[in-house]
């Protein structure tokens, strides 16, 4: 008997249920844990995922799609396969998806972090016999400074620009860390802009309910004047493109969990670096495993294979789990060039 | 140390070479006297040896991470740093007072006598008591380079700034041998140490690449060209009657090459000779891997003398009857070189001579015999140039011999380090042989940004097998190799090892069939072979 979730070469795939869980290749029907672009791709039949994930789907893959939403924690029947969606904690709308059959229980992290970042709905540890975890920073080398005293230095960086006469430039995924980074601007300090593609999700998300701060987009009436002590908001895409020449007098941060590497801060080639995540670290991720009771723990995108031989030397049954997850940067950053041009 | 740790943040959070210097300055000019030496001695890597094994750190490190070994290192490979991966891994449990930077540095030397449970205690008190950047930088004061973008020149610039003086003053009261143990910064400026040193080289003149045509250079017969010889670039200086060796790393290897030792019994003047430490048999050089098995050695039995002879090709001569020349024109120092060598008529010691040319076009064939006669290509002097201090353009140019390449497929992929951490930008390349690819270079460099995360996202695509952090990938990419030597090695599974290889370009238009054959890397060793 086939185990109850595998991987397909369209991605991981329930037999019994006939679903997948985050394909990267077409299918029929496709069940998405959050809307980043390695997990939510385009063209499958029909997508099932968390309400709040709904509307960001339409926006980045079309409103055409067919696409259904659920409730955290409440049972889907698929072919007699119970499904049901958990907070993950990782971005508005990202769930964990557990899978029920026969008694057996497999949950799917997608992308998580265990820790509460105020504005998001905070990961739920949910009880298992096999757990799919996601493995980012899965190396001791991880371990998150607490998100005040990041937002602390952030600000304080802000604050010392601003009374230099310089604007502020944030390079931050626009679904997800640019969100996260406005919840902890502190707006005395300045005007906040935005790049097309942060302010088009903050638009979509503002009219499904969220509240989020006030911002303003950046176009081609702003003057480059008006900016002076601001902060801008911008994907990592953003930098590289002709766009960058609407600023004068910029100095720029990247807010990224490589950040906490010299190595990556350095090319990363700009002014500063914040270490601020949306994934668990590696006590987060050892903590997330030991909650869900699993004795099983399949490892995907990230230190898998370090991640996974770690785990066996604990007694767990581990192995790593190969997938397309985990090229969000390029993705991301292929698909807020896109949302620009809307 | 925390004001060290907020220079040595600044230094890295810009890459503006002015904004470097200025921030460095700032700090010469508001730190007492007994840090400046240390933080001028730091940068220049003029530090004391490492009083405490890298192992040990490992091993204590594990124990605290409660971590093991493997994991340290794999950690290790991906931070590519060691001072900064343990800097990630040992948690700070209290804030301790501050100790000036000289303050440290005086514990951590006492530390190289105690015993290694001693060391222990002293090392992980310090790091429980310190935040990550400074444990970072307490790691570094241990061992270890801080690869921080300030080059020596800028060192140099920073000082000649806060003191106002000319900056190859300061670069050469910065030569040679000295402890920031015994003496200030100040006390190596104002030059009270230096008639004391009989030993001090002078800075070296290095050059650039010649760029575009060598004919915009203007008239042939202004120029000196000669041989770039391909060994150690070094100094001799004879002062009162002793003889002293320093590489252009600053090192003294008097002891390493006793051949030379015995010119004092030929000079009775005080002389500075610039030139190349060559293994050479008197007829033409030897190979630089026959220099290579000397380089190590401290101490050289008669066997080694005999089987790597050493001789000192001469280029220069910078100091005469115990007088600075640098200042002259080559010409006229070259005729003082000429004079000196036949004086001395020593078999150790040759003279680099001229290539006697009256074209651009005939300085071009000679410089196409280059690699028959194991040179590296042509030096192009101007005739009037003084012998300056570093890297300067304008005066002196190397015209080197174009690398040779061979077109190789990428077959296995690994993880970089430090700055590449996250891509896969470590390649081995194989070429045909049989129907077969048989790797034979690893490569690193080379490729732009753009181009590696393009061949990154090649390799996640293209996996076909893990082994640890290597992958194997489908063989089709294509990529032109660089290198600058060949040599039969019984080391390697091609049975060739080459010097220094490097990826000179992406070659998109070939496919993996096109690429070059085993036997074509035979020919190339053949005919250039070491």
């Amino acid at each position: 008997m086939p185990e109850l979730l595998e991987v397909r070469s369209e991605g991981i795939y329930c037999s019994q249920g006939g679903f997948f869980i985050d394909p990267w290749k077409p299918v029929a029907k496709a069940i998405i844990t959050h809307a980043h672009s390695d997990h939510a791709r385009p063209g499958m039949q029909h997508y099932l995922a968390h309400h709040d994930t709904v509307p960001i789907l339409r926006l980045r893959l079309g409103e055409h799609i067919s696409v259904a939403g659920a409730d955290y924690n409440k049972t889907i029947d698929i072919n007699g396969v119970k499904v049901s969606f958990h907070p993950a904690g990782h971005i508005i709308g990202s769930a964990q998806i557990r899978v029920e059959f026969k008694g057996e229980v497999w949950v799917v992290s997608g992308d998580y972090k265990t820790t509460d970042d105020g504005y998001c709905v905070p990961f739920e540890s949910v009880a298992c016999h096999t757990f799919i975890t996601e493995s980012t920073f899965g190396l001791p080398i991880f371990s998150w400074k607490p998100q005040d005293e990041l937002f602390e230095s952030m600000n304080t960086w802000w604050r010392q620009n601003s009374a230099d006469g310089k604007t502020s430039m944030i390079l931050c995924y626009s679904l997800g860390k640019a969100q996260r980074v406005l919840h902890g601007l502190d707006e005395n300090i300045g005007k906040i802009y935005t790049h097309g593609s942060v302010e088009n999700t903050n638009h979509c998300l503002r009219n499904n309910g969220h509240s989020i701060k006030d911002t303003i987009k950046v176009d081609y009436y702003t003057q480059k004047k008006d900016m002076e002590g601001g902060i801008v908001l911008a994907p990592p895409g953003a930098v590289a493109t002709p766009w960058m020449k609407r600023f004068s007098n910029v100095t720029t941060a990247t807010v990224s969990g490589w950040m906490a590497m010299r190595g990556t801060r350095r090319r990363q080639n700009t002014d500063f670096g914040i270490p601020l995540s949306d994934h668990a670290d590696w006590s987060g991720l050892l903590d997330a495993v030991k909650a869900s009771g699993a004795t099983k723990v399949l490892v995907t995108h990230g230190y898998a294979s370090s991640f996974a031989q770690y785990l066996r030397e604990l007694g767990l049954d581990s192995r790593p789990l190969i997938t397309e997850f985990g090229e969000v940067e390029a993705a991301d950053a292929a698909s807020d060039e896109a949302s620009e041009k809307i | 140390m925390k004001k060290f740790t907020r220079l040595f943040e600044a230094l890295d959070s810009t890459t503006k070479s002015s904004r470097k210097i200025e921030i460095l300055t700032e700090y010469l000019a508001t730190t007492p006297e007994e840090d400046k030496i240390w933080c001028v001695a730091l940068l220049l890597d003029k530090r004391p040896k490492r009083p405490v094994k890298t192992n040990l750190m490992k091993q204590w490190t594990a124990e605290i991470a409660g971590i093991p070994n493997w994991l340290f290192d794999e950690s290790y490979h991906i931070v590519g740093d060691l001072g900064e991966t343990i800097a990630m891994l040992v948690p700070q449990l209290y804030s301790g007072e501050d100790k000036p930077l000289h303050q440290w540095m005086n514990e951590l030397n006492m530390l190289t006598k105690k015993s290694d449970d001693e060391k222990k205690q002293y090392v992980t008190h310090a790091w429980s008591n310190l935040d990550k950047s400074e444990k970072y930088i307490f790691n570094k004061l241990i061992g270890g380079s801080f690869r921080i973008g300030v080059s020596s020149q800028n060192v140099f610039r920073a000082i000649a700034a806060y003191r106002g003086f000319d900056q190859s003053k300061v670069a050469q009261a910065l030569m040679g041998n000295w402890s920031p143990y015994s003496t200030t910064l100040n006390e190596l400026l104002d030059d009270k140490l230096n008639v004391l040193d009989d030993s001090k080289p002078y800075p070296f003149y290095l050059a650039h690449q010649v760029e575009g045509d060598v004919a915009n250079l203007g008239p042939i017969d202004d120029w000196q060209l000669e041989h770039k010889w391909d060994g150690i670039r070094g100094q001799i200086i004879v002062r009162k009657g002793k003889v002293y060796i320093w590489s252009r790393g600053e090192e003294l290897m008097t002891d390493r090459f006793p051949e030379l030792n015995s010119l004092n019994n030929f000079i009775n003047s005080d002389i500075v000779l610039d030139g190349e430490i060559l293994c050479h048999d008197g007829q033409k050089p030897l190979s630089f891997s026959l220099l290579q098995t000397r380089i190590a050695r401290k101490v050289v039995s008669a066997k080694l003398q005999e089987q790597a002879p050493i001789k000192f090709m001469a280029y220069d001569i910078l100091e005469s009857n115990g007088e600075d020349i640098r200042s002259q024109p080559l010409s006229h120092r070259r005729v003082l070189l000429e004079k000196l060598v036949k004086d001395v008529s020593s078999p150790q010691l040759l003279l680099s001579s001229l290539v006697q040319v009256s074209s651009w076009n005939e300085a071009l064939q000679e410089r196409l015999r280059s690699r028959n006669q194991r040179s590296e290509g042509l030096m192009i002097k101007h005739k009037l140039s003084s012998y300056e201090a570093g890297r300067k353009k304008g005066k002196w140019w190397k015209w080197k011999v174009d690398a040779m390449t061979i077109d190789a497929v990428m077959i296995y992929a690994m993880q970089g380090h430090g700055r590449r951490a996250t891509l896969f930008t470590d390649y081995t390349f194989a070429v045909w042989h049989d129907g077969v690819l048989v790797p034979f270079a690893k490569a690193y460099s080379g490729l732009t940004d753009a181009e590696i995360n393009e061949v990154d996202q090649f390799v996640r695509k293209n996996t076909i097998e893990k082994f640890g952090p290597v992958r194997s990938v489908v063989p089709k990419l294509v990529f032109e190799i660089a290198f600058e030597g060949i040599q039969k090695s019984s080391r390697h599974k091609s049975g060739i090892a080459l010097r220094f290889p490097r990826i000179h370009r992406w070659r998109k238009d070939k496919l993996a069939s096109e690429a070059n054959s085993k036997q074509d890397l035979i020919k190339i060793l053949d005919l250039y072979g070491e």
